[in-house]
């Protein structure tokens, strides 16, 4: 990895990122000039009100979405010079996933859903390993289960396992708590700032909870789609 | 990704994708496809094998030489094939005596073992009751037709002399499987054994006789035989197979597999209609699976990958699993039929499992692929945003392709291109017309809604906002019904309709070499039996010269039938109108300036056979006499009326100085038939021929081909019923959610199934207005267009298509509803977030 500006490896690097869409009443732009750089190991919290953009950001972040302008770079590999399958192989290499409403497959069970990036990876012992991840998140007795089957906050759990089994260095959580009760969520944040403290991750929070945003090494806030302050 | 990962990967999920709903539909719709083409297939193969068994009943055999010699050893040699059943018939006429009256007959000296295809049916008195016998006449034995016992006044027990030798009238000959074979069959029969034949003295060298091979046995032996035969010509043989001489059953058969062939090509429509539906359903339903696994970074290919392994997986199930259920029904019809079938049917072939999987395949790559190549293209930015756009899951030409590949399909089965374009083209036609009555209903339901009930409005409401979706179960529902009332209704009165054509009021009696002298008396004569304006028509024997002015010898046909015409003599008349069941299709008919002119009215099977064109010239040899006509015009000929009718046709005058006889065809009931005793002293030359027999062939025919069609039927509507059940599932989500809203604000369990049991009636009120439409027009098109009957919809269409429609889709889319709308409203809710 290439060393940033302050002799640090970035892990992530973004310049001038704006995005534009159309709408009814002309173009709007919902993301402007955002430059956003992480360092590896880093955990940086983007937060701001409902609307500002913060998942717009994670999406352009995470190569999900193009920019209408910028650039963002991934490990020192720039995004716009992959199409959308060198985005994917990039993905499956070296980001992880949490979201807001979990995205577990329905019709496959815990074990499965968390084996999936290890298959999409080609690792041959999937099944082992997936195991083992879910056992260290605490739901070893589930392994079976199907999402409908567990609680809000144990289909987290199976999302948080899935995140950190294939080890990816960098990883992106866009509100993990945001649709668990306070208790619960708590519990999901700890989860998820031991695992990544485990494995080393660098870590891009978006939330709009201040105290979850505290926990983590930087906040970049966002509002109307400007980095504020 | 390795291909083994991802076959594993694929497979892993196909228990758990069968079990919800969509992917089960998907396969029930390709299961129900390829059970109608396999069942359907094993059928009409096994039927068509009987039936062209029966028609070789004509020649008693499956395979007849005949030769005015002896025909040489050599000749037969591969005939010794074990698998090949021989007899032999030796023909010939002469005169029978008894006492002081004698009588002209023709002798048929037969060896054990005839016929060896079909039954000789025989009486105990003159015309009376006759049934079939499996033995030939033993030896001193003979057994001879009604009319000749009755001229000679034979008692059964009587003597006659045959050439030098005395035999034993033992029993009334009423019917010989060939006894409309050969010149020497006009003449009244006689039946007696071949080991009599040479103490009778009358075969000498120089005598008129037939000898006539006859060979029957397994398919594939007699192919082999036929093989040798056209490898070795022999112009002193004539060889005679089925086809060549059963016109009245050709035509019968030929109807039977159209209509069967119809039959399961809707079946196979309607389901691609299923197939559709549901692979759609399935497709949408992976959306955001897909987006998930490419933000987790699967490439476009594995996505794709995967979801065509799990599409191959279901459809080699739904091939083996239709197979099976195909096997297993047409078990069923086999057993179903076992009373009108004498024998048992001959083996099915595999053939029809290829086709089925032909069909199969056009199905999943015209209508179950195409939703599923845009999946690839999902947006991965769908797990953090819900309303990016889904790709859009178009058809686009595939279906079409497909369409044309099933046709394509179809026209192998009946090799008829005509027939399979005007399907098309009808089946075209009424998609689009279909389609937009559709359009226009569904449009006028809007108006409907004002002073009904919160359940219909709520109804009523969901039909004109699904729009699109309303339109397309609307036509899928009545492109269902219209089929189902095809089949069971139009199809019905087709069937009466043409029963009634050939019918119980069908000549049974075929009067030939009438002498026109004799004409008038006997026309009286068969009015006092009960048969007036019986029509006499001439008949005169002619063979063909020359073509366009080229010798015939020099002429090559493609066809046996061609081969035939070109060679054989050929009975030709005049009339100055068309036969009642004929119908001129191209070129004139004259009129009574025309009359005396040079000119030929030719049927389309000899246009066909000969590749004649109007304007063409035929040259006849009309007992000596040469004469050169044009062809005028064609004809399509209803050879199934049992009506006398002719290939060809001459202007009156032309042919005045030609000598011939006229002959006659009547109805007789049962009660007037005894009367022919009388006729047939009065008039010694007149033969009659009782073609009973020959309808009651072609009637069992027909109950076999309407029985096996109703059966397939049953395929269509399984297959209408999985286009219900993709339509349900299509609207799932949909309708969880709304009966999860209009359940929070307080309507009861009871007023949101009332809604949808109005949604589905109301869908089904349309469709089955649509369908009755539909098949009233249909029925109408095709008594009109390809079999030349007479048709008018019977009321009950549109009341049976009406309350059917609204019942059949009322009920089951609301069962099929009733568990989505039972969901309780929170976990909906839940769901959707
Ligand atoms: N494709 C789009 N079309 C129109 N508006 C969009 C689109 N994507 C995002 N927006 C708008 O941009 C703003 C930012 O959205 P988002 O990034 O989801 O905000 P956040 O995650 O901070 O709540 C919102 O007002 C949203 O409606
Ligand atoms: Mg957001």
């Amino acid at each position: 990895m290439h060393p940033g500006p302050n002799g640090a490896r970035l892990a992530l690097e973004a310049s001038g990122l704006t995005k534009t869409v159309d709408s009814p009443s002309g173009p709007l732009t919902i993301l402007a000039d955002v430059d956003l750089r992480v360092r590896a190991g880093e955990t940086v919290a983007i937060v701001g009100p409902s609307g500002a953009g913060k998942s717009t950001l994670l999406a352009l972040l995470a190569g999900l979405d193009t920019p209408t302008r910028g650039r963002v770079a991934i490990a020192g590999t720039d995004l716009s010079s992959l199409d959308e399958d060198g985005r994917a192989a990039l993905r499956r290499r070296q980001i992880g996933f949490v979201f807001q409403s979990f995205q577990l497959l329905p019709s496959l069970t815990a074990l499965e859903n968390v084996m999936l990036p290890l298959e999409l990876a080609g690792d041959p012992d999937a099944r082992a390993i997936a195991t083992a991840a879910l056992t260290e998140v605490g739901l070893g007795a589930r392994l079976e289960h199907y999402p409908r089957q567990l609680s809000g906050g144990e289909q987290q759990r199976v999302a948080i396992a899935r995140a950190f089994v294939t080890r990816p260095p960098l990883l992106f959580a866009d509100e993990p708590t945001g649709n668990l009760d306070g208790a619960t969520g708590r519990r999901i944040a700890q989860l998820l700032f031991e695992r990544n403290r485990a494995a080393g991750s660098t870590l891009v929070l978006v939330t709009h909870d201040r105290e979850l945003a505290a926990r983590c090494d930087r906040i970049v806030a966002l509002d109307a789609g400007r980095v504020a302050g | 990704m390795k291909p083994l990962p991802m076959l594993r990967f694929a497979l892993r999920g196909l228990w758990r994708e069968l079990r919800s709903g969509d992917a089960l539909v998907l396969f029930g719709a390709l299961a129900v496809a390829v059970a109608s083409m396999t069942a359907v297939g094993f059928f009409t193969s096994r039927v068509s094998a009987g039936v062209a068994r029966e028609a070789t009943e004509v020649l008693a055999a499956d395979l007849r030489l005949e030769s005015a010699n002896p025909i040489p050893a050599a000749e037969l040699a591969p005939a010794r094939d074990d698998r090949l059943r021989r007899a032999e018939e030796i023909s010939f006429p002469t005169a029978l005596f008894h006492g002081d009256r004698s009588q002209l007959v023709a002798v048929n000296a037969v060896t054990a073992g005839y016929p060896l295809r079909g039954h000789v049916r025989v009486a105990g008195v003159p015309y009376g009751p006759a049934t079939a016998i499996a033995t030939i006449p033993g030896r001193g034995n003979v057994w001879l037709d009604s009319r000749t016992a009755t001229v000679l006044g034979l008692r059964p027990g009587a003597s006659v002399r045959v050439g030098a030798i005395r035999l034993r009238f033992t029993r009334v000959l009423a019917f010989r499987p060939d006894q409309s074979v050969g010149l020497v069959s006009l003449a009244p029969a006689l039946l007696m054994n071949a080991a009599d034949l040479p103490a009778t003295g009358l075969v000498q060298p120089g005598s008129r006789v037939t000898y006539a091979a006859l060979f029957a046995g397994p398919p594939a032996a007699v192919a082999a035989f036929r093989a040798h035969l056209r490898a070795h010509p022999d112009a002193a043989v004539r060889v005679r197979e089925a086809a060549d001489d059963s016109r009245e059953l050709g035509s019968a058969i030929d109807r039977a597999s159209r209509f069967l062939n119809l039959a399961s090509l809707s079946a196979v429509l309607l389901a691609a209609v299923g197939v559709a539906m549901s692979a759609r359903r399935w497709a949408s339903r992976r959306i955001d699976g897909v987006a998930l696994m490419k933000c987790l970074g699967a490439t476009q290919r594995f996505v794709l990958e995967v979801a065509l392994t799990e599409l191959a997986a279901i459809g080699a199930l739904a091939l083996l699993a239709g197979t099976v259920a195909g096997a297993i029904a047409e078990s069923g019809i086999a057993w179903l039929l076992r009373s009108l079938v004498e024998r048992d049917l001959p083996a099915a072939s595999a053939g029809p499992i290829a086709i089925a999987f032909a069909t199969e395949l056009a199905m999943l790559l015209g209508f179950a692929l195409p939703p599923l190549l845009p999946l690839r293209r999902t947006a991965p930015l769908r797990v953090l945003r819900r309303d990016v756009a889904p790709p859009r899951l178009r058809h686009g030409v595939a279906p079409g392709l497909a369409l044309a590949a099933l046709f394509a399909i179809l026209w192998l089965m009946v090799r008829d291109a005509a027939l399979v374009v005007d399907l098309a083209a009808g089946i075209g036609v009424v998609g689009v017309v279909l389609g937009a009555a559709g359009f226009a209903l569904v449009r006028l339901t809007r108006r409907f809604r004002g002073g009904v009930g919160v359940a219909w409005r709520y109804g009523l409401a969901n039909v004109s906002r699904r729009g699109t979706a309303s339109v397309l179960q609307v036509v899928a529902f009545g492109l269902g019904l219209m089929i189902l009332l095809l089949l069971a209704v139009v199809r019905g009165d087709l069937m009466r309709e043409w029963r009634a054509s050939v019918g119980a009021r069908a000549p049974n009696e075929f009067l030939i070499n009438i002498r026109p002298q004799d004409a008038p008396a006997l026309r009286r004569a068969l009015a006092a039996l009960g048969a007036p304006d019986a029509p006499m028509v001439p008949v005169i024997r002619a063979r063909i010269t020359a073509i366009d002015a080229r010798p015939i010898a020099s002429l090559r046909f493609a066809s046996a039938r061609g081969r035939a015409f070109a060679t054989r003599e050929q009975n030709l008349t005049w009339s100055a109108d068309p036969m009642p069941d004929n119908r001129v299709i191209a070129g004139r008919w004259w009129g009574p300036a025309d009359y005396g002119r040079h000119w030929v009215s030719i049927s389309t099977e000899y246009r066909d056979a000969l590749h004649l064109r109007l304007g063409d010239s035929i040259s006849f040899d009309v007992a000596g006499e040469p004469l050169t006509v044009r062809v005028a015009s064609i004809r399509r000929v209803r050879w199934d009326s049992f009506r006398p009718n002719f290939f060809l046709v001459f202007p009156p005058r032309l042919l005045d100085g030609a000598a011939g006889t006229l002959i006659t065809s009547v109805y007789l009931g049962p009660r007037a038939r005894p009367g022919l005793a009388a006729l047939a002293r009065r008039f010694p030359t007149v033969t009659v021929i009782d073609v009973e027999a020959i309808l009651a062939q072609v009637r069992s025919i027909i109950d076999r081909a309407s029985l096996a069609v109703q059966y397939v039927s049953l395929f269509t509507l399984a297959a209408g019923v999985v286009v219900l059940l993709a339509a349900v599932q299509a609207t799932r989500d949909e309708r969880r959610h709304e009966s999860a809203i209009l359940r929070t604000l307080g309507a009861s369990r009871f007023t949101v199934l009332s809604g949808v049991a109005a949604e589905f009636a109301a869908l089904g009120l349309l469709s089955g207005l649509l369908g009755a439409a539909g098949a009233a027009a249909t029925g109408w098109w095709v008594a009109h267009h390809l079999f030349a009957l007479r048709y008018a919809p019977d009321p009950k269409l549109w009341w049976i298509g009406i309350l059917g429609g609204t019942a059949l889709v009322g009920v089951s889319g609301t069962l099929a509803a009733r568990r989505v709308v039972g969901t309780p409203p929170a976990q909906s809710l839940r769901a959707e977030a």
